[in-house]
C-alpha cells in the first residue's frame, strides 16, 4: 500500500513539475533579449487551454492517431519511474533497466512519428524523416554514454550508475549527453521550438494537425523528457553518493537548474545549424561518449 | 607530474579530432596551432631538473608554433583571398570515425609494442600515433593546399611527440633545427600557395593535375 502510494506520489511530482523547464528557458531567452517574456508557468496555463478544447480529426487518420499520443506520453512517463532522483532513489529499478529507459523514450518516438505520419500530410513525413534520421546518432551516444557509466561503477542498474563520481572522464560525458539533450528535445543547433515555417521544423511539423488534449499530451511529454534528460545528466557528472542526502538534493535541484539556462543560453546565442552540419555536431558528441567509455575502459583496467 | 602530461598528450588528441571536424580554415589553423603549443610545454614537463637549453627550446616551439605559423598560414589566406569553407574529399563524419578509430587503435594497440618500461604507462606514444594518423587523414582527404598544411603540420606534431621519449639522448639543437625547417616550409609553402592561387586562380589542388604553358 505505502509502495503503491510512493509509486503516485513521485509521478505526480514529475508530472507537476516537469512543465517548469521550458518557461525557465523562455524565461531566460526573454532575458537575453531584454524582453520581460511570458511568465514561467505558461505552459501549465497553455497546457489547460488545451485540455479544453476540442480535437480536429483528420479524414485520413486511423483510431491509432489518437492511441498514438497516449501512448507516447505513458511511454515517457514509465521512463521517469526508472531514473533515479539522487537519495530519492527510483520507484522501479532492476538489473539492466537502463536498457528500458532507453527503449521507453524510442517507443515514445515512434508514437510521435506513427501519428505524424497518420495525418498524410507530406510536411509531417519529411519531418518525421528528419527526426529517426537524427534519433540514430542520439540513441548510439546515449547509450555509449551509459556503457561508460557501466564500466566506470560496474553496476548494472540506474541507481548504481548515477550515485558515484565519474572521474576524468565526467567533462568529456558532461558535453556529449548536453548535446543529447539538445538533439533529443529538438533544442536549437538541431531545431527551432519557435520557427513555423515546415520546410524546417523537425518536432513541431510532426505536431502541426494535433489539436486540443492529444497536443497537451504531446507538450506534457516533451516537457517530461526535458526533465528526464536533465536529471540524467546533472547525475552523470555530479558525484552525489558522497554528499548527505539533503545537499545531494540541492545539488540536482542547482545542476538541473544550470542545465535549463544553459539550454535556454545555447538557445540565444547560437542559431539553428544547416541540415548538413547536424550529423556531425551528432557525430561528435558520439565520440565524446566514446571516448569517456575509452577512459572508463582504461582506467579500469590499470 | 605524469599526470599532467597524460592529460596534455589527451588535450592534444582532443584536438586531432577537432581539427577533423572542423570545416573553416581560420578554426583548422587555430586547433593546429594550439595543439603546437600544448606540444611545446611538454619538455619542460618531461625533464625533472630545470636546464636553459630545454626551456629554450620549449620557449622556440610555442612561439613558433603557436604564433610564427599560424600567422604565416592566415597571410598566406589573406594574400590568396581564398575561399574560408575547407571542401573535403573525404567527408566530416567519415575522416572524424577514421580519426576516432585511429586514436582507439592507437591507445588499445601500444601495449603490444616493445616499449621501454619507463614509457609503458605514458601517453606519448598512443598520441604520436593518433597524430601521424590525423596527419595523413587531413593529407589525403582535404583539396584545399593550406588544409594539406595543416595535416602536415600535425604529422610533424605527432613525430615530434615520439620525439619526446628521445629527449634524453638526442641533443636538444636537433629539436631546434626541426623547428626552424618547419618554419621555413610553412614560409615557403605560403609564397608557393600564393604562385598557385596566381597561375590557377583557384588553391584546388585537384586542378594541379591539369599541365599548363
Amino acid at each position: 500500500m505505502i509502495i503503491a502510494l510512493d509509486f503516485v506520489l513521485r509521478l505526480a511530482l514529475w508530472i507537476a513539475l516537469a512543465p517548469l523547464l521550458p518557461g525557465i528557458i523562455n524565461k531566460v531567452k526573454a532575458w537575453v533579449a531584454g524582453r520581460r517574456g511570458p511568465p514561467v508557468l505558461q505552459l501549465y496555463f497553455d497546457l489547460a487551454r488545451l485540455w479544453r478544447k476540442g480535437v480536429v480529426l483528420s479524414d485520413l487518420a486511423s483510431p491509432a492517431f489518437l492511441a498514438a499520443s497516449a501512448v507516447g506520453w505513458v511511454a515517457i512517463a514509465a521512463a521517469t519511474t526508472l531514473l533515479p532522483v539522487g537519495p530519492a532513489g527510483a520507484s522501479l529499478s532492476f538489473q539492466g533497466d537502463f536498457i528500458l529507459l532507453i527503449y521507453c523514450l524510442a517507443l515514445a518516438r515512434f508514437c510521435t512519428v506513427w501519428a505524424a505520419m497518420e495525418t498524410g500530410s507530406a510536411f509531417e513525413g519529411m519531418g518525421s524523416a528528419r527526426e529517426v534520421s537524427y534519433a540514430v546518432l542520439a540513441e548510439a551516444t546515449l547509450i555509449a554514454a551509459v556503457l561508460a557509466l557501466c564500466v566506470q561503477t560496474r553496476s548494472l542498474s540506474l541507481p548504481g550508475m548515477l550515485a558515484p563520481a565519474t572521474g576524468a572522464g565526467a567533462i568529456l560525458l558532461a558535453g556529449g549527453l548536453f548535446i543529447v539533450l539538445l538533439a533529443e528535445n529538438c533544442r536549437v543547433p538541431f531545431d527551432d521550438p519557435n520557427t513555423h515555417l515546415e520546410l524546417t521544423m523537425i518536432h513541431e511539423v510532426m505536431v502541426l494537425d494535433h489539436s486540443g488534449p492529444p497536443l497537451a499530451v504531446i507538450l506534457h511529454g516533451a516537457s517530461m523528457k526535458l526533465l528526464l534528460f536533465a536529471l540524467l545528466l546533472t547525475q552523470a557528472v555530479l558525484p552525489t553518493g558522497h554528499l548527505a542526502p539533503a545537499w545531494a538534493g540541492v545539488a540536482i535541484g542547482a545542476g538541473v537548474l544550470a542545465v535549463t539556462v544553459g539550454v535556454g543560453l545555447v538557445e540565444s546565442l547560437l542559431a539553428r545549424f544547416a541540415f548538413r552540419r547536424v550529423p556531425l555536431l551528432l557525430t561528435m558528441a558520439f565520440l565524446l561518449c566514446l571516448f569517456a567509455l575509452l577512459i572508463a575502459w582504461k582506467g579500469g583496467a590499470a | 607530474m605524469n599526470e599532467t602530461l597524460n592529460l596534455l598528450v589527451g588535450m592534444a588528441m582532443g584536438l586531432n579530432l577537432l581539427a577533423l571536424g572542423s570545416g573553416r580554415l581560420p578554426t583548422l589553423i587555430r586547433t593546429v596551432a594550439l595543439q603546437g603549443m600544448t606540444l611545446g610545454i611538454m619538455p619542460l614537463l618531461i625533464e625533472p631538473r630545470f636546464e636553459w637549453p630545454v626551456v629554450l627550446v620549449s620557449f622556440a616551439t610555442v612561439v613558433g608554433k603557436g604564433w610564427i605559423i599560424p600567422s604565416l598560414l592566415r597571410r598566406a589566406m589573406r594574400t590568396a583571398n581564398i575561399d574560408r569553407e575547407i571542401e573535403p574529399f573525404i567527408g566530416f563524419v567519415p575522416s572524424l570515425l577514421l580519426g576516432a578509430g585511429g586514436t582507439i587503435a592507437a591507445v588499445a594497440l601500444s601495449r603490444a609494442l616493445p616499449l621501454l618500461p619507463e614509457h609503458a604507462g605514458s601517453m606519448l606514444v598512443p598520441g604520436a600515433l593518433a597524430s601521424v594518423l590525423t596527419g595523413f587523414v587531413l593529407l589525403i582527404g582535404r583539396t584545399k593546399a593550406i588544409s594539406q598544411v595543416c595535416g602536415y603540420l600535425i604529422l610533424e606534431n605527432g613525430i615530434y611527440l615520439f620525439g619526446l621519449l628521445l629527449i634524453q639522448a638526442t641533443p636538444l639543437l636537433v629539436d631546434a633545427g626541426i623547428l626552424l625547417d618547419v618554419t621555413v616550409g610553412v614560409f615557403v609553402i605560403g609564397i608557393i600557395v600564393d604562385r598557385i592561387q596566381r597561375a590557377f586562380d583557384s588553391l584546388d589542388t585537384r586542378k594541379l593535375t591539369v599541365l599548363r604553358e
